[in-house]
């Protein structure tokens, strides 16, 4: 049954002007423009050749790896440091209110300077971490010039960069949690582990979810770190779907370029939709 | 470099004012954001707003590379684009639609004076010329440290086998690295690919037109895909600097300066960095083009300079191409000289160098002296180049994979780019 809006034709007719011109004209002239060869002075009609091409990109095949492992490793990492850092910080230990700011301060600094920063503590052998490990007679290895690294890195600076943010969440969903429940666990004898795995584990699943997909898809569309970082490099090695659309974009081949967001957008439709009605059932159970 | 440019446009602004309202016309000008490139435009507009003081020009600028080209092509698009623009001769150029979106300049008075292998990298299908060089041509190839050369008792190559065995002489006898790369600047990685190109002409005088075509290949011409194989026997004789991977492009111009390295593949254009960074080692560089086989065929691969262009739209063409023809005169070449130095050889007849340059600059003068020492980059002969190059160079360059399998996907990556052109037969 649709309940019928409250509100008067007229006030929703800017929003909807808005979305209309702003956001469904767009998607769907995007559609159209992955089948043509087109720059900004004509458009070729070129049927699916843009696609075949994404797909036998010898790089590409990478670039999804890539950005599935990216997203996996960032997502879980986020979801499990967040979870604990939210335990330990909602703990009443000492400087509580300082601590959680020190975690969530990364998240506010710029994504391009963090990368920055980062590619400069990074440097194989000037670089503040690498200067420190061979202190103690490590020697470390180039960060973001060894290929099957550079990813790796870039996805622990990520990490670092939006566990704040998860960790907030998280914090949240904790405090939602009645402390009647740990009262009734402790009576019970349940020990800490206990408490944690079968009162605080199921009970913040709301906020899980949503750690859990707004991470998944900030990992899956990720560029700004990656390109501050490593350009996708070195060579292809790091490259990611959107660093490499952003890269046939820069070329001028804006038909493969829009061809590689319409690809990016189902893929993303793929991995999340489906997520997302798991959870959503699965709260409605509990 | 801001504060200069504010200081132009306050006497811009100032100059504007004393015209007078009525006649005053302010030209836009577009330009790249090199410190070398604004430079110029200031000196150059400067000029020629003493001569007519009723136009003055507000300047502009923009990134380089892959981005600066998409800003161009949209403000051609748009009809935004500025009065005046700088951009690249040759296979960029193509792709900006000249004869749709630019102004001619065949008949302005010093047309005659420009070089004529210049000339036909700035035209369009239809056989209109669209711009003049600004600034000088530019050479690829190696530069070396001399006081390493001359406490090895080493010679200049003049094949690559030379060359490697002056590396590996480098290697043995001293702490030097042989070869400088610098790979956080993807583009350095190139050189070797790119610079070798007058070899591959030597072999095959034939391919760019066979390569334009589709009938030719990197994969297929071992002469085109030695460029690849060269770089690949360099990583693995272990002949770069250990941090090649994080190094700058302002890193390799410090290394061979300061004799950290002995060699830094590079464009001559990096003559600018030397003086702005390293005014006091400038005698201690030299430069020679990268070798080939045949130690009789010796040459050097050369880059148009870039272009002065102007939208086909602009308001003020007559003023616009009063400008350009000024810009294609010996005293343009002057005010060039007295604001950046010497880079390389002008391309406008009556152009003089000064009796004294640097030795880096004079060590380029010879191949353009001597007939056929010199040849253009593949790119101001055929419109086809692949944007994945860097990347590709960069894995060789890296180890990460091997040369054959780098030339067979460039020549994928460039039809890519054939097909965005709509050429025949790809």
């Amino acid at each position: 049954m649709q309940r019928r809006s409250p509100y008067p034709y007229w006030f929703l007719l800017p929003a909807g002007t808005i979305f209309f011109v702003l956001f469904l004209v767009p998607t769907i002239a995007s559609f159209y423009f992955s089948l043509t060869y087109w720059d900004p002075f004509e458009a070729r009609f070129a049927g699916f050749e843009n696609y075949v091409q994404f797909f036998s990109e010898p790089y590409l095949a990478r670039g999804v790896m890539n950005t599935l492992i990216f997203a996996l490793l960032t997502s879980g990492l986020k979801t499990v440091l967040g979870l604990l850092l939210a335990v330990l910080l909602t703990s009443g230990m000492l400087g509580q209110g300082l601590m959680r700011s020190v975690v969530f301060f990364p998240v506010l600094v710029s994504t391009i300077g963090v990368g920055l920063l980062f590619q400069e503590l990074m440097h194989p052998t000037e670089g503040a971490i690498n200067v420190a490990l061979s202190w103690v007679g490590i020697d470390g290895p180039g960060w973001l010039t060894n290929p099957s690294l550079a990813l790796f890195s870039v996805a622990l600076v990520d990490v670092w960069r939006g566990v704040g943010l998860a960790t907030l969440i998280y914090i949240a969903g904790l405090a939602t949690i009645s402390p009647d429940y740990y009262e009734a666990a402790r009576i019970d004898g349940a020990t800490r582990i206990q408490q944690f795995w079968r009162v605080t584990v199921p009970l913040v699943r709301p906020a899980t979810t949503t750690v859990v997909i707004l991470s998944l898809i900030g990992g899956l569309r990720l560029f700004d770190l990656i390109w501050a970082m490593t350009r996708g490099g070195p060579g292809f090695s790091s490259d990611v779907l959107a660093s490499t659309i952003y890269k046939q974009y820069q070329a001028g081949f804006w038909g493969l370029s829009t061809a590689g967001n319409v690809i990016l957008f189902l893929v993303i439709a793929v991995v999340i939709l489906p997520l997302s009605l798991w959870f959503n059932r699965k709260e409605v159970d509990l | 470099m801001t504060h200069r440019l504010t200081r132009t446009t306050a006497l811009a602004s100032v100059l504007a004012f004393s015209a007078g309202a009525l006649s005053a016309q302010q030209l836009t000008f577009l330009v790249d954001s090199s410190a070398d490139s604004v430079a110029v435009t200031e000196a150059l507009t400067a000029a020629y707003t003493e001569m007519n003081p009723d136009v003055t020009f507000s300047i502009e600028t923009r990134p380089g590379g892959g981005e600066g080209d998409n800003i161009i092509k949209t403000r051609l698009a748009t009809g935004e684009m500025p009065d005046l623009f700088i951009y690249n001769s040759g296979s960029l150029l193509q792709a900006l639609r000249p004869d749709r979106t630019l102004l001619p300049v065949d008949e302005i008075e010093n047309f005659g004076l420009i070089n004529e292998a210049y000339v036909s990298t700035v035209q369009g299908e239809s056989g209109a010329t669209y711009g003049v060089p600004y600034e000088t041509a530019q050479g690829g190839g190696i530069y070396y440290h001399k006081p390493t050369y001359e406490e090895l008792g080493l010679e200049i190559p003049t094949t690559w086998d030379e060359f490697m065995a002056n590396n590996a002489r480098i290697a043995e006898e001293t702490d030097v690295a042989p070869i400088a790369q610098t790979y956080r600047d993807t583009w350095t990685s190139q050189l070797f690919v790119l610079a070798d190109f007058y070899n591959v002409l030597q072999a095959e005088p034939d391919f760019p037109a066979q390569y334009t075509a589709n009938e030719a290949h990197y994969s297929d011409t071992p002469a085109a895909a030695n460029g690849f194989s060269r770089l690949q026997e360099a990583y693995e004789a272990g002949y770069f600097n250990e941090d090649f991977g994080a190094a700058t492009y302002n890193d390799g111009v410090a290394m061979v300066a300061t004799g950290e390295a002995a060699h830094y593949p590079m464009l001559t254009f990096a003559v600018g960095v030397f003086q702005q960074n390293h005014p006091d080692l400038m005698e201690d560089v030299g430069f020679f083009a990268q070798p080939g086989d045949d130690p009789e065929a010796n040459g050097l691969t050369v880059w148009m300079p870039t272009s002065l262009y102007a939208p086909a739209d602009t308001e003020y063409p007559e003023i616009v191409n009063d400008f350009r023809n000024f810009v294609a005169s010996p005293e343009a070449c002057d005010i060039i000289t007295d604001t950046i130095g010497v880079t390389g050889p002008y391309l406008i007849s009556g152009c003089d160098l000064p009796d004294e340059v640097p030795g880096m600059v004079a060590d380029l003068l010879p191949y353009f002296e001597e007939e056929g020492r010199t040849a253009p980059a593949l790119e101001f002969l055929s419109p086809v180049k692949g944007p994945a190059l860097e990347q590709l160079t960069v894995e060789v360059g890296s180890g990460i994979r091997d040369a054959a399998s780098a030339a067979e996907l460039y020549d994928q990556d460039v039809a890519k780019q054939a097909r965005q052109l709509g050429l025949e037969g790809w």
